[in-house]
């Protein structure tokens, strides 16, 4: 690196995405592993269970953001996947985890197989800087199955703040028994039911469509669309032609898609 | 706890020397990860321009940039969330190739790449000259699909993927490191997988 950065005052300005300021200090300190303790398991549906972590050198997160957790095997073979975090921001300490048990999840079927109240987990974090809201502006929030678990510690900090800038959350999944933290809707929020919709629903089963999503949007927010691949693609191509621009909308995807 | 750890019965005991620390090998598939909603470019009016500290900025067209001497590479790919690819290939030209074009200034040090969504990422000079990086447009023989970065991505191999930018839309040559979209955001300065260089810090 030089001492002077030259100036190229001639030049266009490099495009930007999205309203936040993009030029905080880059780097900073490093984050090391440490040994959290779970402290709670419980399970949302069949495939998903939370899990509340202990961290002694815990630092406050930001709502959106995740944690990386980390296997060792005796023989020293390891195997590290990142976990949105679910709750909302505490004293830093205490975080949970929604992990979806997925077929041939290493990591996945290991938690929810093995890991119990007291047992101790290598983490690292929290980490990202993009799929995070940090409660100044109108948001909507969409996420399918368990994309949902980032965007539900922006709800539940938004409750807990009791803050009044505007927030909706949208959830999709299949039925009934695939929604986790059932108990945490309401108001602020709509489901969204692909296949099986309980009795008595205002929507029929069917997937997230242009009439269900254009009576959500907020003027002026910024969206956060979270889930598998497919949802995700399909969600966002759906808000771009709702009009949405493209730069107010942030997405998370994971897991494989090909 | 209840039982330990293992090493599952799919992941061979002796560990696959093009596997860079903590990765995984993700087969045939190609797992997609991208922060922004894909964009709807036409090769019709896409572009690229290099611009910055060059003797002559230079803007081409997708007919342009296609018509020069293809360059190959076949390896392996590397991405921050722990997967690998390995044994790939793309196809388009290298950056050597594009950057003689426009006779770099001796006082470059770094590079901003962009994308036509207006994602950035920072690196230095060295690591997209000889030969370690291209702007992609095929992959293993197809036209590259547009949610891996079709039309045309950065392609730089021995770095992790994020900076392997999608969609690409230019370089800049600058005499200093501006950190780009994931590197303001807590990744890694540079990203190199063998140092394991994920995080701001690492």
């Amino acid at each position: 690196m030089t001492d002077t950065p030259t100036d190229l005052p001639d030049l266009p300005p490099l495009p930007s995405i999205g309203p936040v300021g993009r030029r905080p200090p880059a780097g900073g300190p490093k984050q090391p592993w440490q040994q959290a303790t779970v402290v709670s398991v419980v399970p949302q549906t069949e495939r998903m269970t939370a899990f509340g972590l202990f961290l002694p050198k815990g630092r406050v997160h930001v709502p959106g953001q995740h944690i990386v957790v980390r296997l060792t095997a005796p023989d020293g073979y390891s195997a590290q996947r990142s976990y949105s975090i679910a709750s909302a921001p505490t004293d830093g300490r205490h975080v949970e985890l929604l992990v979806e048990r997925l077929d041939d999840g290493e990591v996945s079927g290991y938690l929810h197989a093995e890991v119990r109240v007291g047992d101790r987990l290598a983490v690292r974090g929290p980490f990202g800087g993009w799929f995070v809201w940090n409660g100044r502006s109108p948001a909507l929030l969409v996420g399918g199955g368990s994309g949902v678990a980032p965007l539900v510690s922006m709800l539940r900090y938004h409750r807990a703040a009791a803050l009044t800038v505007p927030l909706h959350l949208l959830v999709s999944v299949r039925s009934p028994a695939d929604l986790p933290y059932a108990a945490e809707y309401g108001a602020q929020t709509t489901i969204v039911y692909t296949r099986i919709a309980p009795d008595g629903a205002d929507r029929p089963a069917g997937r997230l469509d242009a009439a269900t999503l254009r009576p959500l949007l907020i003027p002026d927010a910024t969206v956060y669309v979270c889930g598998s691949g497919g949802f995700a693609e399909a969600t966002s191509q759906l808000l771009v032609d709702l009009g949405v621009p493209a730069a107010g909308i942030r997405v998370e995807r994971y897991g494989p898609t090909s | 706890m209840g039982n330990p750890f293992r090493r599952p019965a799919g992941r061979p005991a002796d560990r696959d020397p093009r596997l860079p620390p903590g990765q995984y090998d993700t087969g045939s598939s190609f797992p997609v990860l991208t922060a922004e909603v894909t964009p709807r470019l036409d090769t019709a009016t896409w572009t690229f321009r290099i611009d910055g500290l060059v003797a002559e900025p230079r803007t081409w067209t997708w007919a342009e940039i296609t018509a020069l001497p293809g360059s190959r590479y076949d390896g392996d790919i590397h991405c921050v969330t722990t997967w690998s690819k390995l044994g790939t290939s793309f196809r388009g030209v290298s950056v050597d190739q594009l950057l003689a074009a426009v006779e770099v200034q001796a006082q470059a040090t770094h590079v901003v790449a962009w994308s036509h969504t207006g994602y950035t990422t920072n690196l230095p000079l060295a690591d997209v000259t000889d030969g370690k990086a291209w702007v992609a447009w095929e992959h293993e023989g197809h036209p590259l699909p547009v949610e891996h970065g079709g039309p045309a991505r950065l392609l730089v191999p021995h770095l992790y993927f994020w900076k392997s930018a999608k969609w690409v839309a230019g370089l800049r040559l600058l005499d200093h490191d501006e950190p780009g979209f994931w590197e303001t955001r807590g990744y890694h300065d540079r990203g190199d997988p063998w140092l394991e260089q994920r995080y701001a810090g690492d």
